[in-house]
């Protein structure tokens, strides 16, 4: 419990420090929201009118502190380009990434495992050089050339599914998940690669050690040893990795959202950042690093349960 | 042992690879078939010939020497970042690591937040400050890449400072910047080799990443990334234009990647 | 620079008394220089029988900035809205004003009042009847009449000075001085009285009526059942897709997803020719390499004509447009009709012996070094700037691109002044002062800090004008002076492609910026 509480104090620093620096950054890039607002032949008194209208004339720590007091009460302030409730922009758009960056995840969770496992079992044939190998390349390919090349192969070539025909998960969940599965596709392959290299090489050092020669000595057979005693051991590293990926997925969905045309708030945060809208920004970037920093803590809760010799420093 | 051999054959072909780049990138920064901003009208989106290895894009520029600078601009970009990211990360990693305390607390947040930022997001923030000359993105890049370095360094700092070895240095006399440098850094070299081509990796993503999304290197200037940007439009009528540039990305991260294979043994 | 004031009309057609001269020939025949591409140009003899019903995504470049019709600024905005909303009067294809919410006015000789009549039966896609107090809340709201507002939300209604309800069918509006031109603005949408969710749930009379949408990714309407214009609109449903990029509108056209795009490159026209019709017109825009005449070395006249006589605007428009574009040589493209002077085109040939010798005669025979600022979202302007770096190097000038966003490009290049030269494309409502009155000296949107005494006088003189013969005489001779300046490099008028369904029919190109989506149906 102790844990949790101080886990939960450093989250909310880690947060405000995020949001204190994306306020901070919106300070020192050139632009002006007024401009993409009131068009760019506008007047000085109208910029004036407007930015006190929106209370931008107000001293830069004045701003933020009010921000973060709205945040807390959970008004997320309008947009400046859209003139519309910034909770309203991203309930739509949020759920799109957040899904995104979900179904991507479980890809490298569920073919990662396995095929680590395999190829660790193999490592040794013949077939299992080849395999790494092509596990080595996949991993290079960069998510936003394999998103084109999917909707290249599938999309226009086998006609499995159509570029651009987004359903929304208002209307279908099946058909979003569907939808989803290429651009999701096209973001875990390279990270699972990586993934099944860890596994891998985590299997490949554990069955060095001491205890494995004792089990084997034991008269336990090959695959006894695998599941029962390295897998085990091996999974400690490998729930590091995927800890630290997580923020990596979260950033390709950004990428992959626009090779694929998904409403996600990638292009929002994109566009934003150009429209120099800085309360949609703002929000952005708290609820992505709010998703990063709990699926962290998940992670090291559940690195406590895989390995109870982990204790506070 | 039994697995020796075939990883040393990862590194053999992970530097062999790594290698034939290198010496094509040389070779790209002397000479080059054609001047690699040319453009000649009437040899558009031609398919690879005997006069352009690599045929030619859009504007009739000869694909061959562009992969060749690309491949020049990418290779800076990376090692520079990489470069700039693993000294302030030692720099930062073994002060925290080593001495602890308050100023490891504050370090270690901000270098949380940083991590929780995804890359391309701080990527976009800092350009739009920085602006978007070579030299800038490599900063923005460097800047990002600190934390994963710091974090390692620290992780071994804390680990090796307790052993046997740093108490022996100390009680020999050693300053606190002799042992950080001299006793303990030369033992995470293992960890920060695996490091530091993982980060190679990384910034070689990060840089065709934000080519992508038109914040990386400045046209007409070549990079792998901006090119692979550019040949999306025309993958139908010059798969060619996609096809070297993704290839050279590949074997570069492929190279790097074998190497670090290699050096797990 | 897709970012003008919406509604842009041909408002001089009536302003200047110029009878039956139809200044906005931009049918889609005109531009046939394509070189031995296989675009067929629709030159709309295919008349095949409407067919009512059926469904449409059409793919669009830019977000929208607001719903609300008198606060939307993007040009892009107005393509859109155009099928949403209507004015008093609305643009042709032809670029003629015809009346809409009105069904008939009158404007007085002196242009002083302005009498429109409400049409009968019309009413707003809420199903209430449009009454003369939604008309006159409409003006005042865009005059900014009303209570609360400070400024005027269309500038041009400034000039409005009252609004007079003379019956229920009647409206009156007096103006400051007389001005002939105002007819053009008053395309502005009429809403109804107090609706305050204009900007959720948009209602106005046009041909479709708003379902939903969704920023960043599309906006869907449906045909309004109750529209005035009997017959119309051919389709049930049209959604507008916001796309990221023409890159991966390509892929949605080719897969399929996409039925109507009208902003094709060359490239992608000639890919998808078999596939879909590929329309060809003009996009209205003046592109140009726009010189900061305040920075060195473009303070000196020389500098300027010399980089005019390196940059050679058919081979830009064959390398990045397969040819397609014409070729401009001021501050003006040829939809104008008798005010644009073609002439000016031809000041500047490509002559780098001329140049270098201009370049020795300014001081700089060893060239010098320049940035282009390009906004990164309009590819074309980009891939124009890489021909023209490759075409300056020609005299040694070593210039560097600067790509930015189209937010820094607003605040630093076109209010702060701070650049050496740009690539954009200028559009413009169809009025000669709208396209020329920024190279006024004390102009506040003169970005490029042009002056010239003579400039000043003569545009005040065609301002003030009211013969049709001398308006046309003074801006052409304005044209003169900024081409015989250099006041900047100026291009070509690009075309605009338009890839549509080979089952889709009804498409028109229009003198302004709108997307007319009415007129469209299934053969």
């Amino acid at each position: 419990m102790k844990q949790i509480g101080k886990k939960t104090i450093t989250l909310i620093i880690t947060l405000l420090l995020i949001s204190f620096a994306a306020f901070l950054a919106f300070q020192v890039i050139p632009g002006d929201p007024s401009l993409s607002v009131l068009g760019m032949d506008a007047t000085e008194q109208q910029i004036a009118a407007y930015q006190k209208q929106m209370g931008l004339d107000r001293p830069m720590p004045v701003r933020y502190v009010s921000w973060v007091w709205d945040f807390v009460r959970g008004d997320l302030g309008d947009s400046y380009h859209y003139g519309t409730s910034v909770g309203g922009l991203l309930g739509d758009k949020l759920p799109v990434t957040l899904a995104l960056t979900a179904v991507s995840f479980l890809f490298i969770l569920g073919l990662s495992i396995p095929f680590g496992i395999l190829m660790a079992r193999f490592a040794d044939t013949r077939f299992g050089r080849l395999v790494n190998v092509v596990n080595q390349t996949l991993m290079s390919v960069p998510s936003f050339f394999l998103g084109v090349l999917l909707i290249l192969v599938f999309g226009l070539m086998l006609k499995w599914f159509t570029p651009g025909e987004y359903i929304s998960y208002r209307e279908s969940t099946t058909g979003f998940l569907l939808y989803l599965i290429a651009p999701a596709a096209a973001i875990a392959i390279p990270k699972t690669a990586m993934v099944i290299k860890f596994l891998r090489s985590s299997v490949l050092e554990q069955r060095k050690k001491d205890y494995v020669r004792t089990a084997y000595s034991k008269g336990n057979t090959d695959n006894r040893v695998l599941f029962i005693h390295v897998l085990k051991n091996s999974c400690i590293p490998v729930i590091t990795i995927l800890g630290m990926i997580i923020a990596d997925t979260m950033a390709g969905s950004i990428v992959v959202e626009q090779v694929f045309n998904l409403p996600g708030v990638g292009r929002l945060l994109v566009s934003s950042i150009g429209y120099r809208d800085y309360p949609v920004v703002q929000a952005i970037i708290v609820y992505i690093a709010s998703a990063v920093v709990i699926v962290n803590f998940i992670v090291d809760m559940l690195y406590r349960l895989a390995d109870p010799r982990i204790r506070e420093e | 042992m039994r697995y020796f051999g075939k990883k040393n054959t990862a590194l053999t072909a992970g530097i062999l690879i790594s290698a034939v780049l290198f010496a094509v990138m040389l070779i790209g920064v002397f000479y080059t078939p054609y001047e690699s901003s040319k453009m000649n009208g009437a040899e558009k989106f031609m398919a690879p010939c005997a006069r352009h290895l690599m045929g030619t894009d859009n504007f009739g520029r000869d694909i061959f020497s562009r992969v060749l600078e690309g491949l020049g601009t990418t290779f800076f970009v990376a090692v520079s970042v990489t470069l700039f990211g693993s000294l302030f990360g030692v720099l930062l990693g073994a002060i925290t690591g080593y001495f602890g305390g308050i100023l490891d607390e504050i370090l270690m947040r901000m270098n949380d937040a940083l991590v929780a930022f995804p890359s391309i997001l701080l990527a976009l923030v800092f350009i739009s400050i920085l602006g978007n000359k070579v030299y800038q993105i490599i900063l923005a890049l460097g800047i990002i890449f600190i934390p994963s370095f710091a974090r390692i360094v620290r992780g071994e700092f804390i680990r090796q400072k307790e052993l046997d070895y740093v108490k022996s240095a100390r009680l020999m006399g050693a300053g606190h910047f002799r042992i950080m440098f001299f006793h303990i850094l030369p033992n995470t070299l293992p960890a920060l080799l695996s490091a530091i081509t993982v980060g190679f990796n990384n910034a070689v993503l990060a840089e065709a990443g934000m080519s992508y999304l038109g914040i990386g290197v400045q046209p007409p200037d070549a990079s792998l990334g901006r090119m692979l940007a550019e040949a999306q439009g025309y993958l139908f009528s010059a798969p060619w234009y996609a096809l070297y540039p993704g290839v050279v990305i590949i074997l570069l991260i492929l190279g790097f990647s074998l190497i670090n294979e290699g050096l797990g043994a | 620079m897709k970012q003008t004031r919406c509604y842009k009309v041909c408002r001089l057609l009536f302003a200047a008394g110029l009878l039956a001269i139809t200044l906005c020939g931009c049918t889609g025949d005109k531009l046939g220089n394509g070189q031995g591409t296989s675009v067929s140009v629709d030159d709309s003899t295919t008349q095949a029988e409407p067919k009512k019903g059926g469904s449409v995504v059409v793919g669009i470049q830019q977000d929208l900035d607001s719903l609300d019709p008198h606060m939307a600024d993007a040009a892009g905005t107005s393509e859109v809205l155009f099928n949403i909303f209507e004015g008093l009067v609305k643009p042709d294809k032809d670029g003629n004003l015809i009346p809409a919410v009105a069904s008939k006015y009158e404007i007085s000789e002196d242009g002083m009042t302005y009498t429109f009549t409400l049409r009968d039966g019309i009413t707003f896609h809420s199903g209430e009847p449009v009454t003369i107090d939604d008309v006159i809340y409409s003006v005042n709201r865009c005059a900014g009449k009303l209570e609360g507002q400070e400024a005027p939300l269309v500038s041009a209604y400034s000039v409005i000075s009252q609004v007079n309800r003379l019956d229920d069918h009647t409206v009156e509006l007096v103006l400051e001085n007389g001005d002939t031109e105002l007819i053009g603005y008053l395309t502005a949408a009429i809403i109804p009285k107090d609706y305050e969710k204009q900007k959720e749930a948009p209602v106005g009379t046009g041909p479709f009526r708003f379902v939903s949408y969704s920023p960043q990714h599309s906006f869907v309407m449906e045909a309004y059942d109750g529209y005035w214009q009997k017959g119309l609109p051919y389709l049930d449903k049209v959604e507008f897709r916001i796309v990221a990029n023409t890159d991966s509108a390509m892929l949605e056209l080719k897969g399929g997803s996409i039925d109507l795009y009208p902003y094709l490159t060359s490239d992608q026209a000639r890919e998808l020719s078999g596939q879909m019709e590929v329309l060809v017109g003009t996009s209205n825009l003046v592109q140009a390499l726009f010189l900061n005449n305040a920075e060195k070395p473009f303070d000196d006249v020389r500098v300027r004509q010399a980089l005019a006589c390196l940059v050679n605007p058919q081979e830009i428009m064959d390398m990045v447009a397969d040819g397609y574009g014409t070729e401009i040589g001021s501050n003006m493209f040829p939809a104008f009709g008798l005010y644009y002077l073609e002439s000016t085109k031809d000041l500047y040939e490509p002559d780098v012996d001329r140049a270098k010798a201009l370049l020795l005669e300014a001081g700089y025979p060893d060239g010098f070094d320049m940035t282009i600022t390009v906004p990164s979202n309009y590819q074309f302007h980009v891939d124009t700037a890489q021909v023209i770096v490759e075409e300056l190097k020609q005299a040694n000038i070593r210039a560097k691109i600067n790509l930015v966003e189209w937010g820094t490009w607003l605040s630093d290049v076109y209010r702060g002044k701070q650049y050496q030269s740009t690539v954009v494309g200028l559009d413009s409502d169809l009025a000669p002062k709208d396209l020329l009155d920024r190279y006024h000296s004390t102009a506040r949107n003169n970005f490029v800090s042009f002056s010239d005494e003579e400039y000043d006088r003569v545009l005040e003189e065609a301002m003030a004008s009211i013969d049709g013969a001398e308006k046309v005489e003074k801006y052409q001779r304005l044209q003169q002076i900024l081409a015989e300046n250099a006041a900047s490099v100026y291009i070509q008028d690009p075309a605009k492609l338009v890839a549509i369904k080979k089952d889709l029919s009804g498409y028109e190109f229009y003198p302004v910026y709108v997307l007319d989506m009415a007129m469209i149906y299934y053969k």
